[in-house]
């Protein structure tokens, strides 16, 4: 009884899990499709890929998706059609273009910004290091505390 | 003096992006379609279900296609504009009925009034997917030659035919085929 409730509850979990169950007719084609479905961004629901996106547009575009991967479509072609409609904005992963430029070397520019302004922090630090001290301050200074020794 | 100015430029330059990306809205997707031919469907009229419509049809006038559902409440909400500016007669209008019951958008036509000049019924949103549509209402304007010159995303209001579509069509019912 109890593995028969916890069978229903994985089979349950499996099939109801926000997303249609499909069927493929090999491993390639639910690979393709999983990951198209995952790095296509969701237009409703901004923030979201159509694979967790229970917005009804989302819903249609997994459904093409998997139409097109039926009928043997490849990554790209797919990849294409949705650009061809939506624009690089239905892509979680942009092509590097004039466009999108700024987006992908954005990081670069700021940590080659960051390295060189803490190069340039280390080296004033470095120049502003105390002047060695003339020889009678020196005399002076252990003169002073031998004092304070035999105190 | 020179300690200060690099903080206040740091400061400027980011309050004129974080500016630039405050006045953006995140809604308004750049269609890829300006200035491509129209996507070819070939839909049933909402009327006339036997009778259908397709792009190729418009070829030499200038058209509007309006993506609009009974069940999308912003569309309630600029159907009085649409009421309003097909009573001038400055375009011909075409309804892309979008995922929606015939029988509702019917009735819904019948208690609104109707702007179109025809409506044609997408019912499994495949027309919606090649015109790229995610949020209903949505507007395109065709040219004589079928190419998409204009996408409205969003109900469009008085000001926006007013600035916008009413320039547009105006130039394009000037421009030769």
């Amino acid at each position: 009884m109890k593995y028969l409730a916890l069978g229903l509850f994985l089979w349950a979990s499996s099939v109801f899990a926000g997303v249609e169950y499909r069927q493929f007719s090999n491993d390639d084609q639910r690979e393709t499709y999983e990951n198209l479905i995952s790095e296509l961004r969701c237009l409703v629901c901004q923030n979201q890929n159509i694979a967790d996106s229970n917005a009804d547009l989302a819903a249609d575009l997994r459904q093409q998706v998997y139409q097109m991967v039926q009928q043997g479509k490849t990554k790209q072609d797919i990849k294409n059609f949705m650009t061809d409609r939506y624009g690089d904005f239905v892509l979680y992963n942009p092509p590097f273009k004039t466009k999108t430029g700024l987006l992908w070397l954005a990081p670069v520019l700021l940590l080659a910004l960051g390295l060189i302004s803490v190069f340039v922090y280390i080296r004033n630090k470095r120049k502003q290091l105390p002047e060695p001290m003339e020889p009678e301050q020196l005399q002076k200074i252990h003169r002073l505390l031998e004092e304070d020794d035999r105190l | 003096m020179f300690k200060f100015a690099i903080p206040l430029l740091v400061f400027i330059a980011l309050a004129v992006f974080l500016a630039i990306g405050l006045s953006l809205n995140p809604r308004e997707i750049p269609s890829p379609l300006i200035g491509k031919p129209a996507p070819v469907f070939s839909a049933p009229k909402l009327h006339e279900p036997d009778a259908t419509l397709s792009p190729v049809d418009l070829k030499g006038r200038v058209w509007l296609l309006n993506v609009w559902a009974s069940w999308c409440i912003s569309c309630r909400a600029e159907h009085p504009v649409l009421n309003r500016f097909a009573q001038q007669k400055k375009i011909y209008m075409v309804g892309l009925n979008y995922k929606d019951e015939t029988s509702d958008a019917k009735n819904w036509l019948n208690q609104l009034g109707n702007p179109y000049d025809v409506s044609v019924v997408d019912q499994d949103g495949r027309i919606g997917i090649d015109w790229g549509v995610y949020g209903v209402p949505e507007t395109f304007i065709v040219d004589k030659n079928g190419l998409i010159r204009y996408k409205h995303t969003g109900p469009v209001t008085a000001e926006d035919l007013e600035i916008k579509l009413l320039p547009l069509i105006s130039q394009l019912q000037g421009e030769p085929v």
